[in-house]
C-alpha cells in the first residue's frame, strides 16, 4: 500500500478537524465568543496542527526506518493504518479539548515553534550530513594514499593505472592565485562604483546605472567562460603575454582572474551600495558641517561606518571566487602547475574535482576518492574564511557600536 | 557689578554686525519654508531663535553655513553676508565657509570613531595642529569646553557612539568648537541634556560669546532668556519679531510673540 492514501486522509481529516473545532468552540461559548479564552479560528488552527503534524512526522520516520532497515517494496499494511489512526487521534483529542478555558492559541503556537525548530534542524543536519559524507570518503582516500604527499607534494599527475601523484598544492596555488586576481580587480572597481552610485550619482543616473550593473549578476558563468575563451584569452595573449615575453598561452591565470573579477563586480558593488546607503545622513551632515569635503567625508566617515558590511561583501565574493569552476576551465585551462607567471595556464581545486569524477570511474581508487579530499579541503578553507569574516565584523562592531 | 560689566560689554559688542541676512527665502520643492527673512546678527553676542515646531528655525540656521546645499530639493534665494562677504555667491566654497561657521545638530551625531578622533577630526582636516602633542592639547581643551572632559578623560580611545545621548551631544559640541569657528550655530543643543549638563553648556555659550558670535535654536524660553542678548521669534516661516531678549520677553510688540511666550500658541 502506498503512502498517498494516508497523505490524502491527513489533509481531509485536518480540514474536518478545523471545521469541527471551530463549530464546537462557537457552541461551547453559547454564541458569544468573548467567553472563549481563544478565538474559534485558533481552535481550528490547533486542530489542523494536532491532526497533521504528528502523522506527517510518522511518515517521515517510517521513510527513514525503511531505508535504514533496507526494507524494499510497499510498506506493510499496518504502517498506513497506524498513520491514519494517529491523525484521527489528533483530530479527536483536539476537538474534545475545545472549551471556554482552553488556550488554543498557546497550544498552536507551541506546534508552530516545533515546526520552525524542525526546519532549522533540517538545515543544520544537511550541513552535517554533507561534511560526514565527504569525511567518510576522504578517510577512505587517506587509507590508500599518504596524507603527507597529498598536502605537501607539489606534483599533480593522476594516472588511472595507479601510481599517481596527487599533491593538492598546485591546485590550491591556482585557486588562490586566480581568486586573488579576481578580487584585486573586482573589489576596487565594485567599491568605487558603489560609492559613485550612492554618493555622487543623480537619481536619474542611478536608476539607469544600478540595474545595468546588476544585469552582470544574471549572466550564467558558462557565458563568462566563453567570453574568456574567445575574447579575453586571445586578447591578453596577443597584446600582453607575447610582446612582453610571458609565453603564448591564451588560457591563463590572468584571463580567468579578470573574467571572474568582472563576474564579481555586481556582487561587490550592489551589496556595498546598499550598505553605504544605510549610513545615516546625519553622519555625513556632521562631517560636512565641520568643513570636510565630500571626499574626506566619504573616506573618513562613510566608508569606515560601512566597513563591517563591506568586509562581509568582499568575503562573500571571495567564497564565490574560490568555488567557481566554469570560468576556470575555459579561461585558465586544466594544467596543474605552480608558477608565478600570470600568463601561464593553471587550474584550480574545483576543476580537478570535476575531472576526477567524470568518465569511467570506480569509486574505490585513490584517483577518484581524491575528489572528496579536495572537496573537504575546499570546504574547510571557505569555512575558515567565513569564521574570519564573522570575527572581523564582530570586533569592528564592538569597537564602534 | 559683574552683571553691569557684562551688559556693558554686550552692548559694545553689538555695534558690529557679523551676519546680515537679506530677504532670505527657502523652498523645499513647492513648500515655502522661510519667507523673506532679513536679520542682522551681531558679533560677540548670543542670538536665540525661538518659535513653534516646524516654523523653520533649523532651516534658517542651515542657510548660514549653507548646509541646505546638501538637500537636493532645497532652494535658497536672497543674500547672507558674513563680515560683508556674500556667502550665497556660488563662487564661495561651502567647505571653507563651514570651517568658519561651525554647527551643532539637533540630534547628536558622533562619528563611528573613538572619542579622541571625533574631536580631532576637524583640526586634522584643517591642519590646525602641527604635531601630536598640539593635537592632544586641542582635543583636551575642546572636551573641557564641551563640559565632558572629566567623564571621558580615561576613555578617550573608546568609541564616541558608546556614550549616552547627553554625553554624545556634548561630544558634538566639543567637536564643533575644536575647529575654532568664528560663528557657532547650535540647533537645540540642550534638548538631550540634564539640568547640570545644560548649565555647563550654557556657561560654555556665555564663554564663547567673548570671542564668537553664537546662534542658538531653543524650545526653552528660560534658556533663551538666560543665555541670549538678542532673540528672534519665528512663526510659520516668517520672522515675526527680532530684538533685545529682555524686551521680547517682557514687552513683545507682536501679538503672536506675546501669545507664544505666554504659552498660547506652539
Ligand atoms: N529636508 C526637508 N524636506 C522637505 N521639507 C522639509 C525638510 N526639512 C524641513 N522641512 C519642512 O520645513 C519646515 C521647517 O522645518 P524646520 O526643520 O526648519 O523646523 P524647526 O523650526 O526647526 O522645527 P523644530 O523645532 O521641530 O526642530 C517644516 O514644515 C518641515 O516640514
Ligand atoms: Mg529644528
Amino acid at each position: 500500500m502506498s503512502l498517498t492514501l494516508p497523505l490524502l486522509v491527513i489533509i481531509v481529516l485536518s480540514i474536518i478537524g478545523s471545521y469541527l473545532a471551530r463549530r464546537r468552540a462557537l457552541s461551547v461559548s453559547g454564541g458569544d465568543i468573548r467567553h472563549l479564552a481563544s478565538l474559534p479560528k485558533q481552535h481550528g488552527l490547533n486542530a489542523i496542527l494536532s491532526t497533521a503534524v504528528p502523522a506527517m512526522l510518522a511518515i517521515i520516520v517510517w521513510l527513514f526506518a525503511a531505508r535504514i532497515m533496507e526494507y524494499r517494496g510497499a510498506a506493510p499494511i499496518w504502517v498506513p493504518l497506524g498513520i491514519m489512526a494517529l491523525a484521527l487521534l489528533g483530530l479527536v483529542l483536539s476537538v474534545m479539548k475545545v472549551s471556554n478555558t482552553f488556550r488554543a492559541r498557546t497550544a498552536s503556537e507551541t506546534w508552530i515553534k516545533g515546526l520552525l525548530i524542525g526546519a532549522s534542524t533540517i538545515a543544520i543536519m544537511t550541513t552535517v550530513g554533507i561534511v560526514f559524507s565527504m569525511l567518510f570518503e576522504s578517510i577512505n582516500f587517506f587509507r590508500q594514499y599518504s596524507w603527507t604527499s597529498f598536502f605537501f607534494s607539489t606534483d599533480w599527475s593522476p594516472n588511472f593505472r595507479g601510481n599517481s601523484d596527487l599533491g593538492i598544492l598546485p591546485l590550491l596555488w591556482g585557486t588562490l592565485y586566480i581568486s586573488f586576481i579576481a578580487l584585486a580587480f573586482a573589489v576596487p572597481t565594485g567599491l568605487f562604483a558603489a560609492i559613485y552610485l550612492s554618493e555622487y550619482a543623480t537619481p536619474r543616473i542611478r536608476s539607469i546605472a544600478k540595474p545595468a550593473i546588476e544585469i552582470l549578476a544574471g549572466i550564467p558563468t558558462i557565458v563568462y567562460g566563453l567570453f574568456a575563451l574567445v575574447t579575453v584569452g586571445p586578447f591578453l595573449r596577443d597584446y600582453f603575454a607575447q610582446p612582453l615575453g610571458f609565453g603564448d598561452s591564451a588560457s591563463s591565470v590572468m584571463t580567468a582572474g579578470l573574467v571572474m573579477g568582472i563576474m564579481l563586480i555586481p556582487f561587490v558593488s550592489s551589496l556595498s551600495d546598499d550598505i553605504i546607503n544605510a549610513v545615516p545622513q546625519s553622519m555625513r551632515d556632521g562631517s560636512l558641517g565641520l568643513g570636510a569635503t565630500k571626499s574626506e567625508t566619504i573616506r573618513q566617515v562613510v566608508v569606515p561606518a560601512a566597513l563591517p558590511g563591506i568586509v562581509g561583501a568582499i568575503l562573500l565574493a571571495a567564497s564565490r571566487a574560490i568555488g567557481e569552476t566554469m570560468i576556470v576551465v575555459l579561461g585558465a585551462g586544466a594544467a596543474a602547475r605552480i608558477s608565478l607567471n600570470p600568463f601561464e595556464a593553471m587550474t584550480t581545486v574545483t576543476v580537478k574535482i570535476v575531472s576526477q569524477l567524470t568518465g569511467d570511474t570506480d569509486f574505490a581508487s585513490p584517483e577518484t576518492l581524491v575528489a572528496f579530499a579536495l572537496g573537504l579541503t575546499l570546504f574547510v578553507i571557505t569555512l575558515a574564511l567565513n569564521v574570519l569574516a564573522l570575527y572581523i565584523v564582530r570586533r569592528y562592531r564592538e569597537q564602534y557600536e | 557689578m559683574e552683571d553691569m560689566y557684562r551688559m556693558d560689554k554686550a552692548m559694545n559688542a553689538q555695534q558690529d554686525t557679523k551676519i546680515s541676512a537679506r530677504n532670505v527665502n527657502v523652498y523645499y520643492g513647492d513648500k515655502h519654508a522661510i519667507k523673506d527673512v532679513s536679520v542682522e546678527i551681531a558679533d560677540k553676542t548670543v542670538t536665540a531663535f525661538i518659535g513653534p515646531s516646524g516654523c523653520g528655525k533649523s532651516t534658517f540656521l542651515r542657510c548660514i553655513n549653507r548646509m541646505n546645499d546638501t538637500i537636493d530639493i532645497a532652494r535658497v534665494t536672497g543674500n547672507i553676508l558674513i563680515d560683508g562677504e556674500d556667502i550665497t555667491d556660488p563662487r564661495v566654497d561651502p567647505v571653507q565657509l563651514r570651517a568658519k561657521v561651525g554647527m551643532v545638530f539637533q540630534k547628536p551625531n558622533p562619528f563611528p570613531k573613538s572619542i579622541y578622533d571625533n574631536v580631532a577630526y576637524g583640526p586634522k582636516i584643517h591642519g590646525l595642529a602641527r604635531n601630536k602633542s598640539d593635537l592632544d592639547e586641542i582635543v583636551e581643551r575642546a572636551l573641557r569646553r564641551g563640559a565632558i572632559w572629566d567623564e571621558v578623560k580615561d576613555r578617550l580611545l573608546e568609541p564616541g557612539t558608546g556614550l549616552s545621548g547627553g554625553q554624545q551631544q556634548r561630544l558634538c559640541i566639543a567637536r564643533a568648537v575644536a575647529t575654532e569657528p568664528e560663528v557657532l550655530l547650535m540647533d537645540e543643543p540642550c534638548s538631550a541634556l540634564d539640568p547640570i549638563a545644560t548649565a555647563q553648556v550654557e556657561e560654555l555659550i556665555d564663554e564663547l560669546r567673548q570671542s564668537y558670535s553664537v546662534v542658538i535654536v531653543t524650545h526653552s524660553m528660560q534658556q533663551a532668556a538666560r543665555v541670549s542678548q538678542k532673540t528672534a521669534f519665528f512663526h510659520l516661516g516668517n520672522m515675526v519679531e527680532y530684538g533685545v531678549t529682555d524686551k521680547i520677553f517682557t514687552n513683545p510688540e507682536d501679538p503672536r510673540t506675546e501669545s507664544y511666550i505666554s504659552g498660547r500658541i506652539g
